[in-house]
């Protein structure tokens, strides 16, 4: 073990909690005072152990699927060597104790749980053993030193006595918080590194995880709202008899986005919003279709962007060798989260309790604050479990229509959004146009790269004061940090605004630029006659990782071994997050079908905090990835988009998934994201094996080949 | 008032006779386990069991069911013990969970019809409903699995 100064020690609290537990938290708490002082259970302190040995856990980071309640508990527990079979996990409250040190907020995004939550999570663990050891040698009249915490009890060595947890909690609970804790070293660790079952995993089975849709508060409305057909429409009024006259509905009244119909349950409410006669100003968009954001993309490419990155002189090297263009076009993507947006919301005059799946709670608070002028502490922020997050669940529409539904109708109100609404009205993965150019020398090696990009700013729109000068870091994530050791580069970054609104999007800008990169560099690679693996080692000679992971990925795949007839492989690899990941993707075209048979995933994403959930999110991103490269997009016409339904936006489906074999490379680095880091490579990896079959490149997505 | 026999037991709904059952569900009867996903009978995760057979209610009016038995989620077993909820516990299949009951209960169906369904059956019966989160490996481990351990138990 090695001493550890605790980062928090100012801030942390140690208390006593109901029944003589023992309960460490933060002093935004409620109910923690200074130490040794007794306190009332708090729902706010990191974790509880409980008179009887169990171990609650709060977690701040939402769990969406990706298994965070999980990750964070495995964090906490492992430090505080507690019984794994005794320990639950919940999500936290809204408070300012619960932000994620790297992003400064209560938010889970950007694959940063895991990465934020490290040290702190496993310092509070520390703290708690620590203290609980204390208390055993206090209680044996031994020296500390001869105690060791083992699975919820602590052992006295030389005489073999032990005594539990929740039997010692009480005394813990009234000695004052080290200076510094040992924190274990990776070969210690007896949790993390192996895999541990979910501890969602029984409520997912037997229907009672409650999601956000499922929130249901006495006297509750269910309110969906009428908003506008085309982007950036205005409401200039609207008819609701017809409406009000649909048993069950109970008020209809306009909101910032809408017309919003409530009623004691949806299907009354969505009977009334269709009997609803609303009239709309279509706004200045409504001419709009994607041709013509296109057109706009490809002026921006012409007009030239910011450099985001150079090295050598790419516009000598053009004139020297044999020269490569070409154009790659991304497509909007939308969320289409299994559970649509929604949020509940109960305003009361003395305070505002929200019921919400989301991503954010420091914004969904202080968009409540706003709205209702209470101050954060009279703002309680529950999260209840999240039926896919991706991004979308950052925003905070649905929450501001909750709250203003609430607040008009004076009662809790839960808005609900149909699933026309949620892939009408989403914020999408942004649309890009590239330009790409690459230079060969006479030995086929590659002396030049630009890469120029075209394409809306999420930045722009959440975020502005970080798009400095045109500048925009999410926009050429996995473009201007290009891995590969090629002496002259440009990398450019024109940023075109569209009226289509856009969000992150699960791997955000490396969604499309680790596409667009490795689908050229197969291009170059061809045009040298060399192999895609091979190359690419060559080309990460200073890259350790991505060589791993590539060389994993490739062996286990059986590169360059004979396939079936009609087969390729194809292969990509990308850096996101603090991870990378290399997949080789074994596809063949039936009948201008692109059918993926086997896709193997190799990633090095440092310390495997838990193999088999990391495993979990590998295919998972598998088959997120592999809807975005084989089956649909969203379009836009006449101002509106197209796309309303599983029947146009189609979602890949179980008979179309491919084996998948995740490969992961032992690591003792810190954490690296796991969430996002598997998307990147899957669209590559497809249309690379798609150009080995057909000799023609992938230059768009999703994938078309002619039948 | 409409009455209809949900997990064994006989339950009344206020909702009009043509209100999809899946309201009625959850919303009429806070049986809220089975899920919204499109309304328009293409995602699956609002299945329930009708007389056995899976059935999507987003599209099934609530006057066609009266009288009928019907299967949710919260009616597998009262203690996650069914083979199916116990392969999907072992294969650690879901992740957000949102599908997951459409995706038991399209399980529980095939194997009641077909006790050793092939690859093949699985993957034609599974791809009714939808998974945004991917857990469709697990879900064929699991269905073969829970027809390993229905199998065991037939045998016993
Ligand atoms: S909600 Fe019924 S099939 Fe999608
Ligand atoms: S587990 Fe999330 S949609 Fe299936």
């Amino acid at each position: 073990m090695i001493r550890a100064r605790l980062t928090r020690r100012a801030f942390l609290r140690v208390g006593v909690a109901a029944g003589g537990g023992l309960l460490i938290g933060f002093p935004w708490a409620p109910g923690i005072g200074e130490s040794g002082t007794r306190a009332a259970f708090s729902p706010n302190a990191w974790l509880t152990v409980h008179p009887d040995g169990r171990v609650d856990l709060r977690v701040a980071s939402s769990e969406m699927g990706q298994g965070v309640l999980t990750g964070i508990a495995m964090l906490i527990a492992d430090e505080l060597e507690a019984d794994w079979s005794r320990v639950r996990a919940k999500q936290a409250p809204a408070a300012p104790d619960f932000a994620n040190p790297l992003m400064g907020r209560q938010q889970t995004g950007g694959s940063t749980a895991i990465r934020g939550f490290w040290r702190v999570a496993r310092e509070a663990g520390a703290v708690g053993r620590e203290l609980l050891v204390e208390a055993a040698a206090a209680r044996w009249g031994v020296d500390a030193g001869e105690c060791l915490a083992r699975r919820g009890v602590v052992i006295h060595e030389p005489t073999g006595r032990r005594l539990d947890y929740g039997v010692l909690a009480a005394a813990a609970a009234r000695l004052p918080v080290p200076e510094a804790v040992f924190l274990k070293e990776p070969e210690e660790f007896r949790l993390i590194g192996r895999s541990q079952p979910r501890l969602d995993t029984p409520q997912k089975v037997d229907g009672s995880a409650r999601f956000g849709l499922d929130v249901r508060l006495p006297g509750m409305w269910t309110a969906v709202v009428a908003r506008s057909p085309t982007l950036g429409g205005r409401l200039r009024g609207f008819d609701a008899r017809a409406a009000r006259a649909v048993p069950g509905v109970r008020a209809v009244f306009p909101i910032e986005s809408g017309v919003a119909v409530l009623a004691d349950h949806f299907w009354a409410a969505a009977q009334g919003r269709e009997a609803l006669r609303v009239h709309w100003d279509p706004g200045p968009h409504a001419g709009v279709d994607s041709a013509a954001i296109e057109r706009n993309f490809a002026e921006g490419l012409a007009h030239g962007g910011v450099v985001e990155r150079e090295t050598g002189d790419v516009d000598r090297t053009v004139r020297e060798g044999r020269f490569v263009e070409a154009l790659y076009r991304v497509p909007y993507q939308a969320h289409a989260c299994m559970e649509p947006m929604n949020a509940t919301a109960d305003v009361r005059a003395d305070g505002c309790d929200l019921y919400l799946p989301t991503q954010a709670q420091t914004a969904s608070q202080e968009t409540a604050m706003r709205l209702t002028g209470l101050p954060r502490e009279r703002v309680r922020v529950h999260t209840t479990f999240l039926g896919g997050g991706f991004g979308r669940r950052s925003e905070q529409d649905f929450v501001r229509e909750a709250v203003q539904c609430s607040m008009k109708a004076g009662r809790p109100v839960q808005v609900v959004w149909s699933r026309e609404d949620d892939l009408t009205h989403d914020v999408y993965r942004p649309a890009t146009l590239n330009r790409m150019r690459g230079v060969l020398d006479g030995k086929g090696r590659i002396v030049s790269w630009e890469h120029n990009i075209a394409g809306p700013s999420i930045l722009a729109r959440v975020a502005p004061d970080r798009v400095r000068g045109g500048r925009d870091p999410t926009s050429v994530e996995g473009a201007a940090n290009l891995p590969y050791a090629i002496p002259n580069l440009r990398v450019t970054y024109a940023l075109v605004e569209a009226p289509v609104p856009v969000g992150f999007w699960r791997s955000v800008g490396a969604s499309q630029n680790a596409y667009v990169t490795e689908c050229f560099l197969d291009e170059l690679i061809a045009e040298a006659g060399a192999d895609p693996v091979e190359r690419r080692l060559e080309l990460l000679r200073d890259r350790p990782r991505h060589r791993r992971v590539l060389e994993l990925a490739a062996g286990r795949a059986g590169w360059g071994d004979a396939l079936p007839e009609g087969r390729a492989h194809g292969v990509a690899v990308a850096e996101s997050f603090g991870s990378v990941v290399a997949q080789v993707a074994e596809v063949s075209i039936d009948a201008g079908r692109v059918r993926v048979h086997r896709v193997v995933c190799a990633v090095d994403c440092g310390i495997a905090v838990n193999p088999d959930l990391i495993g979990q999110q590998m295919e998972s991103a598998v088959v997120f990835g592999l809807t975005a490269t084989l089956k649909g997009a969203i379009t836009v016409r006449a101002g509106r988009v197209e796309q309303r339904n599983f029947d146009t936006f189609a979602l890949l489906r179980l008979d179309e998934c491919p084996r998948i074999e995740v490969h992961i490379v032992p690591g003792t680095d810190p954490p690296g994201g796991v969430g996002e880091p598997g998307v990147p490579p899957v669209a590559p990896a497809v249309a690379n094996a798609v150009f080995a079959l057909t000799g023609r490149p992938v230059r768009s997505l999703p994938i078309r080949v002619a039948g | 008032m409409v009455e209809l026999q949900v997990n064994g037991r006989r339950v009344e709904v206020s909702l009009p006779g043509e209100a999809p059952l899946l309201w009625a569900l959850r919303d009429g009867l806070r049986f809220t386990g089975t899920k919204y996903g499109c309304g328009i009978g293409l995602c699956g995760v609002c299945t329930v069991l009708l007389d056995g057979e899976p059935v999507r209610s987003c599209l099934t009016p609530l006057a066609s069911v009266s009288g009928r038995s019907i299967l949710t989620i919260e009616g597998l077993s009262p203690d996650r013990s069914h083979p199916v909820q116990r392969a999907w516990i072992a294969e650690q299949v879901p992740q957000c969970g949102y599908c997951q009951s459409g995706q038991i209960l399209t399980a529980v169906a095939l194997l009641a019809r077909h006790p050793r369904p092939t690859d093949a059956q699985i993957d034609a019966a599974l791809s009714a409903v939808l998974c945004r989160c991917g857990t469709y490996p697990r879900i064929r481990r699991a269905v073969r699995r829970a027809a390993g351990l229905m199998a065991g138990e037939a045998a016993s």
